[in-house]
């Protein structure tokens, strides 16, 4: 029986997605400093339609992460991607929190 | 990663095994590696400590930059008691990340309809505890206050170092209990151990109320457990 957790677990998600045929990227939390909302390890999963679930920072750059997903999906390549106040985008995607994160962003190759 | 390595995954996970991932980041490849298995002796170390702190990170060997992933076993909430509070805590124990089963030998408390989603044990503790052991990672909440039902999984729970051991009941009810354990050869440090009244104190209430402070008490234990020794592994 599926519980709530499951509905609510990435990877469980990315392995049904998969299942239905769908292009699917991986997200996951490499490293983080300072103060970041999600700890190294964590997973956002993205299909090719941007439909996605979990999270690598509480809101602040899953919009990034998602349109990044994108192109790593038709690609086939993995991608390092780096957010934080340094980051020459922050006004656009960085961490109110201050934090730095990178993410890893991987497609699931069937 | 590829389709397969995430498979294994999942299937590790759905059956309680601990897993590391490590993850080749130049190309994207993946491996899964299961606790209690041989590893390459170039990862070896890396692995073994990945399963003891359950701390993933990256990490370069030979040259190559690579993350370590850990999947440690959801902790498991036993309750014993099919009772009001049980029905909450179904609710949301399995919504922080817990396993859930209750144990109520009481056939008229332990009925499905009021027990969704949460694996449901009719049956005495000591039946069911002999053929499904608890283990570190396992928190046990005794909420009947009969002692016929409590005491025995209770001590149950302190012998298997389980890292939560909670008891509902009064402090009145709380002392005949530690009486009758001290009677019975439980040792006192290990008594000391029972979180009783159960719950954090913020002045819970109703049933829903003092499933909250019991979860909050829980999530407590498991995060500020003693990593030292065995404790931390899985």
């Amino acid at each position: 029986m599926p519980s709530e957790t499951d509905v609510l677990e990435p990877l469980k998600v990315a392995e049904e997605w998969c299942g239905e045929g769908r292009a699917v990227a991986l997200a996951t939390v490499i490293e983080t400093w300072g103060s970041a909302p999600r700890p190294a390890g964590s997973h956002l999963v993205v299909d090719s339609e941007g439909n996605f679930q979990g999270s690598v920072s509480g809101g602040c750059v899953e919009g990034a992460v998602i349109a990044e997903a994108a192109d790593v999906i038709a690609s086939g390549k993995p991608k390092m991607l780096e957010f934080g106040v340094a980051d020459e985008t922050a006004w656009r995607v960085g961490l109110s929190c201050g934090g730095r994160i990178r993410v890893y962003v991987e497609p699931i190759d069937g | 990663m590829e389709l397969s390595a995430l498979q294994a995954l999942n299937a590790a996970r759905a059956a309680r095994r601990a897993a590391v991932v490590v993850s080749d980041l130049s190309d994207g490849t993946a491996r899964v590696f299961l606790e209690g298995t041989s590893f390459p002796a170039e990862l070896a170390k890396a692995i073994s400590a990945a399963f003891l702190t359950g701390r993933p990170g990256p990490l370069t060997i030979e040259g190559r930059s690579l993350f370590f992933n850990v999947h440690l076993p959801p902790p498991r909430l036993v309750a014993i008691g099919a009772v009001h509070i049980s029905q909450a805590l179904a609710r949301f124990a399995p919504v922080a990340g817990f396993d859930m089963a209750i144990i109520d030998p009481r056939t008229a408390f332990a009925t499905a309809e009021r027990f969704q989603g949460v694996e449901l044990l009719a049956d005495w503790p000591e039946d069911v505890l002999a053929a499904r052991p608890l283990d570190r990672y396992t928190a046990l909440a005794a909420l009947t206050h009969d002692p016929k039902i409590d005491d025995y999984p209770i001590r149950a729970a302190l012998q298997a170092q389980c890292f939560y051991v909670g008891a509902l009941g009064s402090r009145r009810t709380h002392a005949a209990r530690v009486e009758r354990l001290r009677q019975a050869g439980v040792a006192a440090e290990a008594i000391e151990r029972i979180r009783a009244p159960i719950g954090l104190d913020i002045g819970a209430s109703s049933p829903a109320e003092i499933a909250v402070a019991v979860l909050a008490e829980i999530i407590e234990a498991l995060r500020r457990r003693d990593l030292g020794g065995e404790g931390g592994k899985a």
